[in-house]
């Protein structure tokens, strides 16, 4: 009888919970795996140079560089593995690019920069760098309500093909999907380049790029959904170490 | 015209054969490419890149479409004495871009 029940407890669990979490990192050829550990081939690292020149550079009407509030960009190690946050003065959860504009505007006085922009990506690159190797962090007691959230918009299926986030990453991972092998889905190295798109994105790119394959209408950047599906996705993830800024095929 | 990336070997020996890596930010617009309204993409890509050694050609290469955005070029050379790298790229749009390194033989 004790059995039974422990059988029936294992099978209500989502197949990722009895696999350990493993990174994408993984499954990729080893020589895309030699090109994200050698910072010289990384074109990414193209993002984090342009990164520290705006790092120190003055902008908008206030004169002021990131380096003058923040001094040493290495003082941001540890904030990556906490994003999306819950922003008190904003009343919500947000995601490190939506402090970058936030920064920008408010602090600098300079004229917005949009999400996925160059300059929000390669800022967002050089910070998450400053956390490379740390444990994603867990959602705090703040972002409960937006961890349901996302967590909902995980499980909920989506587009003409009915198919939820869960059912790919959770129930088929590890198996194929055509000829590549369906991951776990942990954010774990984003801002990252994509040999697919030649280019620096951000998660939600990711994101919308499955939104799309799943014949359903993306979310916008920023919005409300893609925060909390990113607050949800850190949660999941919580644990493996941050690779900011990795390499996918 | 863009971003560089240069990785020369510090601490080299005379006589060892060094990798360099560059890597530089650049679209590499195939031109078979259309944009939204229809119309072809002009090409625009690094058609050249030449790394010369205290004036002396030692590495270049040729360039086509089917090469990747953020070329990545990496080459060896034999270390015999200290001296100036230059590299140059060349593209359609009429730019180049030159980037020198320091090469130091102990």
């Amino acid at each position: 009888m004790r059995s039974l029940i422990l059988a029936l407890c294992l099978m209500s669990l989502p197949a990722w919970a009895q696999a350990p979490k493993t990174s994408s990192f993984d499954l990729m050829k080893p020589e895309t795996q030699a090109m994200q550990r050698d910072d010289a081939s990384n074109p990414a690292m193209l993002w984090i140079a342009e990164g520290r020149t705006l790092w120190s550079e003055k902008a908008g009407a206030s004169r002021k560089a990131c380096a003058d509030c923040h001094g040493d960009v290495g003082s941001l190690r540890g904030v990556a593995v906490r994003y999306p946050a819950f922003k008190a003065t904003q009343h919500k959860v947000i995601t490190l690019d939506q402090q970058i504009q936030i920064c920008r505007v408010q602090e600098q006085k300079a004229d917005p920069w949009a999400l996925e922009s160059r300059p929000v990506l390669a800022l967002s690159a050089l910070i998450g760098l400053q956390s490379r190797g740390l444990a994603l962090l867990p959602a705090t007691p703040a972002e409960a309500s937006t961890l349901a959230q996302g967590r909902a918009l995980y499980e909920e299926r989506r587009g003409q093909m009915n198919l939820s986030c869960a059912q790919c990453h959770d129930d088929n991972a590890g198996k194929s999907l055509g000829g590549a092998v369906i991951p776990q889905g942990h954010p774990t190295g984003y801002p990252l380049y994509r040999l697919e798109w030649q280019d620096l994105g951000s998660v939600e790119r990711r994101l919308r790029n499955c939104m799309v394959g799943v014949r359903s209408e993306p979310y916008p950047y920023g919005s409300p959904e893609m925060v909390a599906l990113e607050v949800f996705l850190r949660d999941r993830a919580a644990g493996l170490p941050l690779e900011t800024p990795a390499i996918r095929p | 015209m863009a971003s560089v990336l240069i990785n020369v070997p510090k601490a080299v020996r005379k006589g060892d054969v060094i990798e360099i890596k560059t890597l530089i930010s650049h679209p590499m617009e195939t031109g078979f490419r259309s944009a939204p309204d229809g119309k072809l993409i002009p090409r625009d890509i690094i058609y050249r890149f030449v790394c010369t050694f205290e004036g002396v050609e030692i590495f270049a290469a040729d360039l086509f479409p089917a090469i990747s955005a953020n070329p990545f070029i990496a080459f060896t050379m034999r270390a015999e004495r200290s001296g100036t790298l230059t590299f140059r790229w060349l593209d359609d749009k009429g730019g180049a871009q030159v980037e020198t390194a320091r090469l130091d033989v102990q």
